[in-house]
């Protein structure tokens, strides 16, 4: 996201916040959105995919919201929100509508900038959206159980995001694309198939598709749920909400704006800073694949390596601090992400306070599940193996979410190594030594200890994230240390 | 409980004090002399050469307006107070991109291997070789930088031009010359020379865009400038090195004109030698050696009728010897060594030479320095 984007998503999240009452939020929450995804879309050299990337977007959207609106039980008590066949209609058509307007610009010139090119056909644009609603209406009509229906769809999204995490799946694919739409298929590259939010947005769906299936998912109308997939404050960088918090506040009583204005400008003003003024400017001198083999001596290189580390901080937390600020002018509560993560006293804290919300979603859908099942074995496995799988698991995968590299999955082995390392000094220290009571002054020094020793596990940690390949990490590790 | 007074009361003084800040900042308009903070010199070590760049990702070095921050960035900041006056003897070079040193690591310039080779003066002093070479063609923006390094007191100046920085017409088009209006017009004013002080290549700003907000991207060039610092110091990098370049053209279009010249005759009046003679007017009490540098004498298609990309043989001849003939008249120390350099040394211009070629153009230069040195200056 630009400073433009920002500055145009505050003054409509000022506007909506200040302007509407709770009940055309919603609508209005939807229309923005809508309209931000094709904005957001980074331009493809690929013809019209920069079109066809957010309107899949959509169809994704619809196509699992139907999926999770077939039989199946409703957990007692859950919030949902209304729901009636007039209010999914009305919310299908309002999509409908601003897709075919953005794809009438083909026709009367570009509105503004809300596609980087033109778009397609609007007999192609129809034709999908018919497609899509023919979908729609055959989950509706054959009803399929949702177990089969959701582990398809979670199979899907999961197929989508495989490709687009690899590069030469993303290669592959691009090259197919440029083939069907009659284009040169030697030039395709790597970054012609960027799609915007994929990682966050297949990630709320799948979390509501799995709470369907577990029968965790409140009911929620079609307008509640593109809502929350896409809701354009957090589109692009999350953070990864749950579905039963958000509508809670979706469909709370609407609280006096003066009082979200405060809290939400801040965070507002405290993300913009951190971003475009520390993030940005760190960037100039943080570690990355062109200067890591220009450094000429160790005590340079670990400048770089410690302002790649507070770069990415800076960046990331910015970024949700502007989504929080924004959802807190819209009366929604978006999730911390970060909660000074650096000045945690060892790792598992650090996982604690960094990127929370993606973390929280792994432990939800992969790590509890996977030591539940290790535990649950007729031949229980030794603690130590099934928190070495679970942690090592889950910390791979979020390496891997990031894409997959080897770096990306060295990065997530780095830590889900530490991770188990302080698990098993964990387990020492409260077996041996807990009757060891040091003074104060030790305990403190200790904690100190523990946050320096964290923090510079992370920091080298970050050699293998800002760099795309293992040599170069390796390198950067010689210079590091003298070797 | 939140007071929505307060907040509109936190508003409104925002808004006050912004506006008051960026008028006051218009009406003192400090961005120059924001230029002289700088962390170079002091945190990082000053850059051998100039800012100048149009990739600053890979180059850790971009260019900016400020002449100040650029002066501050320099190495020769730091010698301004720290060297003993008489341990050194010291030479500011002035030129264009062949001397800046375009493909060339710092080391690899014509000033870096003056310095390699630790040339002494007669009377034992080091000599110490300044490059302040710019890439941009204009003998005026060689009189700003000779103007403003006076203040560094060095002991010898050695101004390489080529034929292109010469045109009247050609003056004027380097963009540092064009957003320093102020300083350009105090040239013009103080040395006579035939520029018009208010030609619309100057970039002259209103009151609104010397505010803060007008001159934020100044401001901010300012603050990267010392951010690069961390890398060029890093990485003592402060060039793009492409993998691959063009070689200059040997094979030449047809075209006997220069810069809008035709044959048979150039004449003094075309070439601004008011300017190289304001220049060698600033430094009267030390030497000052004028050198025609190399350039590349092509083989190929109507190489008959040009040496180069840039030059038409009439015109480059004539050149040549108008100069001759003015530095003998006015008794200027005056090297001509345009054809001192093979053809298979030059890169990707006529006039950027390869670390071979800088090394051979450094030996003459170096020898001339030290026969001057110590050596009167002109009366």
């Amino acid at each position: 996201m630009t400073l433009t984007h920002i500055l145009v998503f505050s003054a409509a999240a000022l506007a909506v916040g200040l302007l509407a009452n709770k009940r055309w939020q919603g609508w209005l929450i939807l229309v923005i959105s809508v309209v931000a995804i094709y904005w957001l879309q980074l331009a493809s050299p690929i013809r019209h995919l920069d079109f066809w990337l957010p309107t899949a977007t959509l169809g994704l959207v619809v196509l699992s919201w139907a999926v999770t609106r077939t039989s199946a039980p409703q957990k007692p008590g859950s919030s949902s929100t209304p729901v009636s066949t007039g209010s999914n209609g009305l919310a299908g058509l309002i999509v409908v509508l601003i897709v075919l307007g953005i794809g009438l610009t083909r026709y009367t010139g570009q509105f503004c900038c809300l596609v980087s090119s033109i778009p397609p056909e609007i007999s192609q644009i129809g034709l999908a959206i018919g497609l899509i609603l023919l979908l729609v209406v055959g989950l509706f009509r054959f009803s399929p159980s949702v177990k089969i229906g959701g582990t398809i769809a979670i199979l899907i999204l999961l197929g989508i995001f495989l490709v687009l995490k690899n590069d030469w799946l993303v290669m592959v694919t691009s090259t197919w694309l440029r083939f069907l739409s009659g284009q040169n298929t030697s030039l395709t590259r790597v970054t012609d198939l960027r799609w915007l939010g994929y990682s966050y947005i297949a990630f709320r769906l799948i979390h509501t598709l799995r709470d369907r299936q577990t029968g965790r998912l409140p009911s929620l109308s079609l307008q509640a749920y593109i809502n929350f997939v896409i809701f354009f404050p957090s589109l692009a960088a999350g953070p990864i909400d749950r579905v039963e918090r958000f509508s809670k506040d979706a469909t709370a009583s609407p609280q006096n704006f003066s009082e979200m204005f405060n809290p939400g400008g801040e965070r507002v003003v405290f993300g913009l800073f951190k971003k475009f003024v520390i993030a940005d400017a760190l960037a100039l001198v943080a570690l990355n694949p062109d200067n890591f083999a220009h450094v000429t001596s160790t005590l340079w290189m670990w400048v770089l390596v410690y302002t790649y580390a507070l770069r990415i901080y800076f960046d990331f937390s910015g970024y949700t601090d502007i989504a929080i600020g924004l959802g807190c002018w819209l009366g929604i509560k978006l999730p911390e992400n970060f909660d000074h993560p650096y000045l945690k006293p060892n790792l598992t804290a650090f996982w604690n306070s960094w990127h929370i919300s993606l973390a929280q979603w792994f432990r939800a859908y992969f790590f509890n599940p996977l030591t539940r099942s290790l535990r649950s074995m007729k031949r229980p496995l030794p603690t130590s193996v099934v928190i070495l799988a679970g942690q090592f698991g889950t910390m791979i995968l979020i390496g891997l979410w990031h894409g997959i590299t080897w770096n990306f999955l060295l990065w997530g082995a780095w830590q889900g190594i530490g991770l188990f390392l302080h698990n098993r000094w964990l387990n020492f220290s409260r077996s041996h030594l807990a009757e060891w009571a040091p003074p104060g002054w030790l305990r403190l020094g200790l904690v100190y200890l523990g946050t320096f020793l964290t923090f510079n596990y992370v920091t080298l940690g970050w050699v293998w994230f800002a760099l795309p390949e293992p040599i170069q990490s390796l390198a950067t590790f010689q210079k590091l240390f003298g070797l | 409980m939140v007071d929505s007074r307060f907040t509109r009361n936190v508003l409104i003084k925002t808004v006050l004090l912004f506006a008051a800040f960026n008028l006051l900042f218009a009406a003192i308009d400090p961005v120059q002399a924001f230029g002289n903070l700088s962390a170079y010199n002091a945190i990082f070590p000053g850059r051998p050469r100039l800012p100048f760049g149009e990739n600053p990702d890979k180059a850790y070095n971009f260019s900016i307006y400020s002449l100040d921050a650029m002066l501050a960035s320099h190495e020769i900041n730091a010698h301004r107070a720290a060297t003993p006056a008489g341990a050194t003897y010291r030479v500011i070079v002035v030129g264009d991109s062949s001397v800046w040193g375009t493909l060339l690591t710092p080391q690899q310039t014509l000033v870096g291997q003056i310095n390699a080779a630790n040339l002494k003066t007669a009377d034992g002093r080091v000599i110490r070789a300044y490059n302040l070479g710019y890439p941009t063609l204009s003998l005026t923006k060689d009189l700003l930088i000779l103007t403003l390094v006076k203040k560094y007191h060095p002991d010898m100046i050695v101004w390489m031009v080529t034929l292109e920085s010469f045109p009247v017409t050609r003056q004027l088009t380097s963009p540092i010359l064009q957003h320093n209006a102020d300083l350009v017009r105090g040239l013009i004013h103080a040395n006579g020379v035939r520029l018009n002080s208010q030609d619309p290549q100057l970039v002259d700003l209103s009151f609104w865009q010397k505010t803060i907000v007008g001159r934020r991207r100044d401001l901010a060039d300012i603050f990267r400038l010392q951010l690069y610092g961390i890398p060029w110091a890093a990485t003592g990098i402060d060039q793009y090195y492409p993998d691959t370049y063009d070689l200059r053209a040997n094979d030449l279009d047809a075209d006997p004109t220069f810069d809008g010249l035709k044959p048979p005759h150039l004449v003094p009046a075309d070439l601004s030698l008011d300017v190289l003679k304001s220049g060698l007017s600033l430094y009267r009490d030390i030497p000052v050696w004028v050198v025609n540098e190399p350039i590349f004498i092509s083989n190929g298609r109507n190489s008959d009728i040009r040496y180069n990309f840039y030059y038409p043989r009439w015109a480059y001849d004539d050149y040549r010897q108008i100069l001759q003939s003015e530095a003998t008249q006015a008794g200027w120390h005056y090297l001509d060594l345009w054809n001192l350099i093979q053809p298979s040394e030059f890169t990707n211009s006529a006039i950027h030479l390869t670390p071979n070629g800088a090394s051979i153009l450094a030996g003459k230069v170096g020898k001339s320095i030290i026969g001057l040195a110590g050596s009167k200056p002109l009366e």
